[in-house]
């Protein structure tokens, strides 16, 4: 089980635009992909391909999120989606 | 007289009749069971591959789309096959329920959960709902519920608008939009800013007005009036002065029978580019990439290259950039590729004929191009300035598809370019018109002396006349391929109709322009900017054909142009 947090960058937080370009990488990966809030429990962690699980997550510009993912090349694949996570999304 | 009152999202008033939204897909009912004949597994692909086809039309959707309402449309489009919406429903029918039944049920789950997390996400329950119904009607094999058809613009009025909705909403057709539920940030809003029409949302008690029933909306009170009276007509009046004052390009080029004229910026840099881009340019026209070279006295690696021009091409994702490879020369000398003590530099080494005595710069210019194409979503033409004969059309364009590049044109600029622009056309996918040196050239006039200012008129038949051939060209080529114009003509509303009436396809502009361009292209039928060509055309000097058209654009007077 690999883990990495991330900084929610994007201004408007975790929605429909941000949402949509990380639900679609996160959806190019073979290795299934979850994510929770920092504070939330791990077993409620959700599919990070799927946008309504995303947006209901409601993570706001500032908020820690935890990935996981299981399996060979997990670190590399988290590694590339906290980037994304990372930049602000509104602004590209 | 019977008055709704709303929240007033975008300001305007207006008089129209209103036509209601179709009724939305009804309710698969509660307990609806899966076809005995049928398998669950079976049912299931069905269901799979009817979000794959919602997915795909909304995909469709929103590559035309642009702006707000592309993003909203790509999210959406992710939401038809999203796991958390279609593994709760892949579980009803494994239960046997009806796979209608299952997504509706599916859906309902989702759309609640969006609501009580209140603010943006309940205004996104709609998109889940709307995606929902899209699902059921391709199960169903019925029409994906949508907006009316009609010959005559009308208010459109609807409980809210999606975004599949409001993507295909066409701003010729409607006039403005009324909807009993939605708010301030909901689609119907943010639409309806995007495109300039007034709009009222939360009007409860719209939805039962007949359809054709003749209203009046203001768009910055938010309210509603059945059967306006005079006062009403005079408001009506007095905004239409303040609109055409105020107009700002909406995005869409046409003419008033809604022939497409795509209205593209001139940009000499990324900061222009985004400006461009919210000004509502439909892509680049032409980008300047002087803007890498110039005030250097090396030529810049390929590497600084594609950084300068990713930041143009990402601000038009999914939309047409032309490229123009350097144009070094005559009034944009440049220490590593031109030659200063030429006596006629005008006629001398610049443009494309710099590769003559510099061979590698454009070779690596256009890998530069074709290295930031790649990694961005623009689609990017590029073209050569300068060109003269087919033989040096067709060697840039093996260049171009050495480099990886698919879309070669050049600029006709030269007026042999115009006289040969069939054969050029057969070497290169496109053409467009540089007006201010095929002006130039055509008329022998230097364009940097005052003097010869008169010659200098794009309004000149003879001018005219060349760009009227260029086209004929690419008609007699026989393959459609665009004559394009980015000079200054375009930017210039009256000659603007003339071009179009001439079959230019596109015009580029610096994006100040857009507006008026647009504004003053809406006015004519396609009809009648060929007729109002024909006169330019006929005039015996630049000034009469530019008269002859002025008294033949009414729309000049009322805009102040």
């Amino acid at each position: 089980m690999s883990e990495r947090k991330a900084t929610i960058a994007s201004r408007v937080g975790l929605h429909a635009r941000p949402a949509s370009i990380f639900a679609a990488a996160v959806g190019e990966q073979t290795t299934e992909v979850t994510i929770g809030l920092e504070t939330d429990p791990a077993e409620d962690a959700m599919d990070a391909s799927s946008i309504l699980s995303l947006m209901s997550l409601g993570a706001s510009n500032g908020d820690v999120v935890v990935l996981r993912a299981e399996g060979d090349g997990s670190d590399e694949v988290l590694e590339a989606l906290v980037k994304i996570l990372e930049t602000d999304l509104d602004a590209e | 007289m019977q008055n709704f009152t709303g929240v007033g999202v975008s300001p305007g008033r207006i008089i129209g009749s209103v036509r209601q939204m179709p009724k939305p897909i009804s309710e698969p009912p509660a307990g609806d069971r899966l076809d005995p004949s049928k398998s669950a597994d079976e049912a299931t692909g069905e269901l799979r591959a009817a979000a794959k086809t919602v997915q795909a039309e909304l995909q469709r959707r929103a590559e035309a789309a642009t702006g707000a309402s592309k993003s909203v449309l790509e999210a959406t489009a992710l939401m038809a096959t999203d796991p958390m919406l279609i593994k709760a429903a892949v579980k009803l029918v494994a239960t046997g329920t009806s796979t209608e039944r299952a997504i509706w049920e599916s859906g309902a789950s989702v759309a609640e959960m969006l609501h009580n997390l209140g603010g943006y996400m309940a205004e996104r329950a709609t998109d889940v709902l709307d995606v929902r119904a899209r699902i059921v009607a391709e199960l169903r094999g019925v029409t994906a519920p949508g907006i009316p058809h009609s010959d005559v613009p009308f208010i459109l009025v609807a409980e809210d608008l999606a975004p599949a909705d409001t993507a295909t909403l066409d701003p010729k057709k409607v006039l403005g939009l009324v909807t009993s539920g939605g708010g301030p940030q909901s689609h119907t809003a943010i639409i309806a800013r995007a495109l300039g029409l007034p709009a009222v949302v939360a009007a409860v008690g719209v939805d039962a007005l007949a359809d054709g029933t003749e209203v009046y909306v203001d768009g910055a009170a938010g309210t509603l009036q059945v059967g306006p009276g005079d006062e009403q007509r005079k408001a009506v009046e007095a905004w239409e002065h303040v609109a055409a004052s105020l107009s700002v390009f909406d995005g869409n080029g046409a003419t008033a029978d809604g022939h497409l004229v795509p209205i593209l910026a001139n940009v000499g840099g990324a900061a222009d580019a985004v400006k461009a881009a919210e000004a509502g340019a439909q892509g680049v026209g032409l980008l300047r990439t002087e803007f890498c070279f110039l005030e250097r006295d090396t030529e810049p690696t390929i590497d600084e290259q594609v950084v300068a021009y990713r930041g143009v091409f990402d601000a038009f994702p999914g939309k047409k950039v032309v490229v123009r490879t350097l144009d070094a020369g005559a009034d944009k000398p440049l220490p590593f590729l031109t030659d200063s003590t030429e006596p006629n530099p005008s006629l001398g080494v610049r443009g494309y004929r710099t590769d003559m005595t510099s061979p590698g710069v454009l070779k690596r210019q256009l890998t530069a191009i074709a290295t930031a194409a790649e990694a961005s979503s623009a689609v990017v033409w590029v073209m050569a300035p300068m060109i003269a004969t087919v033989d040096e059309a067709a060697d840039f364009a093996a260049m171009c598809r050495v480099a990886g590049l698919k879309t070669p044109g050049v600029m006709v600029e030269v007026p042999s370019a115009a006289l040969r622009s069939a054969s050029i056309l057969t070497e290169a996918e496109f053409v467009s018109l540089g007006t201010n040196d095929l002006t130039q050239y055509a008329m022998a006039a230097d364009r940097q002396l005052g003097t010869l200012a008169a010659l200098n008129s794009p309004w000149q038949p003879a001018v005219l006349q060349l760009i009227q051939l260029t086209v004929a060209g690419s008609i007699a080529e026989g393959h459609n391929k665009p004559v394009g114009v980015c000079g200054e003509a375009a930017a210039d509303p009256v000659l603007a109709v003339v071009l179009v009436g001439l079959g230019v396809a596109t015009l580029s502009m610096t994006s100040r322009s857009m507006s008026a361009v647009g504004a003053v292209l809406k006015s004519v039928t396609l009809e009648e900017a060929q007729g109002l060509a024909e006169l330019a055309l006929s005039a015996r000097n630049a000034d009469e054909a530019r008269t002859r058209v002025r008294a033949g654009l009414p729309i000049l007077e009322e805009l102040g142009l």
